[in-house]
């Protein structure tokens, strides 16, 4: 489902920018989202990420810059455009005086469709969501995981072609959290575009095929995955924990074994290629660590070295 | 312990007693005014020449005073009640505190009779100043007021704590409270109502809250008549507070 | 599907939807009125109750103690029963309280805890379907109830006239006046204490707008300030109606009703905007 070079971006942002009275939110972006792809803004709470979603849903006027989706422009086109995305906002928006259902049937009469048309979408998104056999409870009392697929359910009823997703498994177990990935998996297979936001680093690397990192309104790093890993950070990671208050003091003892150490206040991380050498070396040098963890890098780590910070504070 | 209960009540109203003055002063001030003064000169120029020769603003007054408590008392023990047992859950804070059942129905009671002991002072004193009330009598209608918002809120507080959700207080107040407010005898005797209505406004609380009242006020009072009325209203708040006991231990426990 | 869905009830909502009228631009603001019906089939009951209020206050003032009262100037030393002249005020004020409970306290609800503007206009639909849609379904919800309460009237014999027919679109103008500036400043908000302030501008205009006792009671100062209120327009248009004194001058009243419902919408839609596409 890769889109052809010449096919027009779905979306098309330079240098967009947003302003809430004197805070800047997003900082002069260019992003450029083409059909078929997942699509991620990685970055802390407060990077503009939400903000941005926002702009590109068409429920958000941009300070600066200019914005295409769909090839057309929010302002003058906000109706159209939003006709055909789905949204999926950070917190559920379900309509807890109807029942499951209902949810869906009256979402697509938002969007003009026709009943029988929505019937038929109703209990097919239903099943996809696993929800059939509550279709005809209230909302109120179902657990989060279900309401989160609930929500992508009832995003997808007018079958957008952009499907925009704000912290999508935010607050969810693990189990829960797992199932809908699947669940995405599955839309995107279809041919859907995805756009996503998140902070976690997993939900990024499992989802995204390319992801811009955001930190303070501004894009600091773009590229799949694995590229920012390679560009970014070595292979391997070794994370040593030691009998200290402060780790800092340790730094100049193991600077030689890794390309960077980075220190954090509970525990040292030294990025090298191959981090069980490193760990032997440095039982061999007598600092008894209370424990060691060789990890492969991930995208928490890309994060920390260009922004000095780590994600979830 | 019941005083523990009643703590956490009279802190929370602290914070939110701005919001009740409205409904608790100014709605039977502007009744008084509107219906009193000004439909009064209707009245009092209509065929019968005011009430059984009572100007119609002296015979109005004891009545919304009997209505303003029995308002109050619903009011207090419906949406706080469900509230302190869904929503804020106070109710299972007491008791995971080493409070009981008893104390913390009683405790939400007392502090129910003290807001209607609040509101109806400053009623009596604000109509007394209009010229709406003329009897030192009604001293002794304080303490009904207060009786009668028990007699309310005691049953009311064993409806709410048997609600699901809200709407069950829609229908209490929409065919329980305003029937009684319109036919109990606050705005006209009962004897103007076709004779099975009359009877059944004479079985409601609030039509003995409203004759001691009034026949407090009026200085019309007799001691047989005062001790039936008070009867009535003393076995409906035992009763209720027996009902109150049973729905909040059974919602809460169980 | 579910049996809600193969019900006929279904096309009942759609033919109710429909018979909704929308000024161009909010052409999309149909479904939210679909939408709030639907939500209501669960608690028609809370729905229907509405219907019970103003007939109860029709028979204990009106009636109970109507009869203590006889007879009262109806303006021009015009005498007529008090039941007659009490009815048509009931009518505009239950208008008018059904009105500000739609557009106050539910859109509140909506805005600031469902949060179901912020789905909504994740849709097609923009700010002005939302104002129109839910004064639309405000008015719905208040044609019910007048057209029920007109009947009892009838019934009773307290209309005088055929012209009492017009009371029903009156009432739908009163709500509309009352809704839109409802819905404006219920955006102003920020918790359920902002509500007393509601409370308090509508139970001193249910009782003093010429509502209940004639406007030559009050004083002749308090008389301009009766005059400047909303429902005494309301109540005036409604009672001459009923009472078929039917002239020229009712066109002040339309026009002070119609004036105040398209301030109150445009103002309301300008708002939802500002507060909900930042």
């Amino acid at each position: 489902m890769v889109a052809q070079p010449d096919d027009p971006p779905l979306i098309a942002a330079r240098g967009l920018t947003k302003h809430f009275g004197d805070f800047t939110a997003v900082d002069g972006i260019d992003v450029e989202v083409r059909r078929g792809e997942a699509f991620g803004f990685l970055g802390p709470n407060g990077a503009g990420k939400s903000s941005t979603m926002r702009m590109i849903g068409c429920v958000s006027p941009p300070s600066g810059g200019t914005l295409r989706v769909l090839g057309m422009d929010p302002i003058t086109h906000g109706s159209q455009i939003r006709g055909r995305l789905g949204v999926v906002p950070q917190r559920d928006t379900l309509d807890e005086e109807l029942t499951v259902r209902e949810n869906i049937l009256v979402y697509g009469r938002y969007f003009g469709l026709p009943r029988s048309v929505i019937r038929e979408r109703a209990t097919e998104l239903l099943e996809f969501a696993q929800l059939s056999e509550r279709a005809d409870e209230l909302v109120e009392p179902l657990s989060g995981g279900m309401k989160r697929r609930l929500t992508i359910a009832r995003s997808l009823v007018n079958e957008p072609e952009l499907l925009m997703l704000d912290e999508p498994t935010t607050g969810l177990d693990p189990q829960a959290r797992h199932a809908l990935w699947d669940r995405l998996f599955r839309l995107k297979r279809s041919g859907v575009t995805l756009v996503l936001t998140t902070h976690y680093m997993d939900e990024a690397e499992q989802l995204c095929d390319r992801l811009v990192v955001m930190d303070g309104g501004r894009i600091v790093a773009e590229g799949s995955p694995r590229q920012l890993i390679s560009e970014h950070s070595t292979r391997e990671v070794l994370e040593l924990r030691l009998a200290t208050d402060d780790h800092e003091l340790y730094e100049a003892k193991v600077s030689d074994l890794a390309t960077r150490v980075e220190v954090l206040p509970d525990r040292l991380l030294l990025y090298t290629d191959d981090g069980d050498a490193a760990a032997k070396i440095v039982h061999e040098r007598g600092l008894a660590p209370l424990s060691t963890l060789v990890r492969r890098a991930t995208l928490e780590d890309v994060f920390l070295h260009l922004t000095g910070r780590t994600l979830i504070d | 312990m019941w005083n523990r209960a009643l703590a956490h009540w009279l802190a929370h109203y602290r914070r939110v007693w701005r919001g009740t003055i409205i409904s608790g002063i100014l709605q039977p001030l502007f009744f008084l005014l509107a219906m009193g003064m000004g439909l009064g000169t209707l009245v009092d120029a209509g065929t019968s020449g005011g009430i059984e020769g009572v100007d119609y603003l002296l015979f109005l007054a004891p009545g919304i005073l009997a209505a303003q408590a029995m308002q109050t008392a619903v009011f207090e023990s419906t949406f706080p009640v469900l509230g302190a047992i869904k929503w804020q859950r106070q109710y299972h804070a007491m008791l995971a505190a080493p409070l009981g059942i008893p104390d913390i129905v009683l405790g939400h009671l007392v502090f129910v009779m003290m807001r209607v002991a609040m509101t109806s002072t400053i009623f009596v004193t604000i109509a007394t100043l209009f010229g709406a009330i003329t009897s030192w009598w009604v001293l002794l209608a304080l303490p009904v007021a207060v009786l009668t918002g028990l007699a309310f809120a005691a049953p009311v507080v064993a409806f709410a704590a048997r609600q699901r959700n809200e709407s069950g207080f829609n229908m209490l107040f929409r065919f329980i409270v305003l029937p009684m407010f319109l036919f109990s005898g606050t705005f006209f005797p009962v004897e103007q109502l076709p004779t099975a209505l009359e009877l059944i406004a004479r079985i409601t609380p609030l039509w003995h809250a409203v004759e001691l009242c009034r026949g407090l006020a009026l200085e019309t009072m007799t001691l047989a008549g005062a001790a039936a009325h008070v009867a009535y209203l003393v076995v409906l708040a035992g009763i209720g507070i027996q009902l109150a006991l049973m729905s909040v231990r059974k919602r809460l426990i169980l | 599907m579910s049996a809600l869905e193969r019900s006929p009830r279904g096309g009942a909502v759609q033919r109710l939807g429909r018979m909704v009228p929308f000024p161009a631009g909010a052409s999309m603001a149909r479904a939210l009125v679909e939408r709030n019906i639907r939500a209501y089939r669960s608690r028609w009951i809370t729905l229907v109750s509405g219907l019970f209020e103003p007939v109860f206050y029709l028979f204990s003032l009106g009636v109970g103690l109507g009869a203590l009262i006889g007879q009262v100037d109806a303006g021009g030393g015009r005498m007529i029963e008090y039941a007659a002249y009490v009815a048509p005020a009931l009518m505009a004020a239950a208008a008018m309280n059904g009105a500000i409970f739609d557009a106050t306290f539910n859109v509140f609800f909506k805005l600031k805890y469902t949060k179901l503007y912020e789905s909504v206009l994740a849709t097609p639909l923009g700010p002005r379907d939302v104002a129109v849609g839910e004064i639309a379904w405000a008015l719905l919800r208040g044609s019910l109830y007048s057209t029920t309460f007109l009947l009892v009237v009838a019934v009773s014999g307290m209309a005088r006239s055929w012209w009492a027919v017009l009371a029903i679109p009156t009432a739908t103008l009163i709500g509309f006046a009352f809704a839109s500036a409802g819905m404006a400043l219920t955006t102003f908000m920020r918790s359920w204490q902002d509500f007393e302030y509601v409370n308090i501008s509508i139970l001193p205009m249910f009782l003093f707008s010429a509502t209940f006792f004639p406007l030559s009671t009050y004083p002749e100062a308090l008389q301009w300030v009766v005059q400047a209120t909303p429902l005494y327009h309301g109540a005036s248009l409604v009672r001459s109606l009923m009472l078929g004194d039917v002239g020229v001058g009712l066109v002040v009243h339309v026009l002070y009703l119609v004036m105040m419902g398209l301030v109150g919408i445009t103002f309301a839609a300008r708002r939802v905007e500002r507060l909900l596409l930042t």
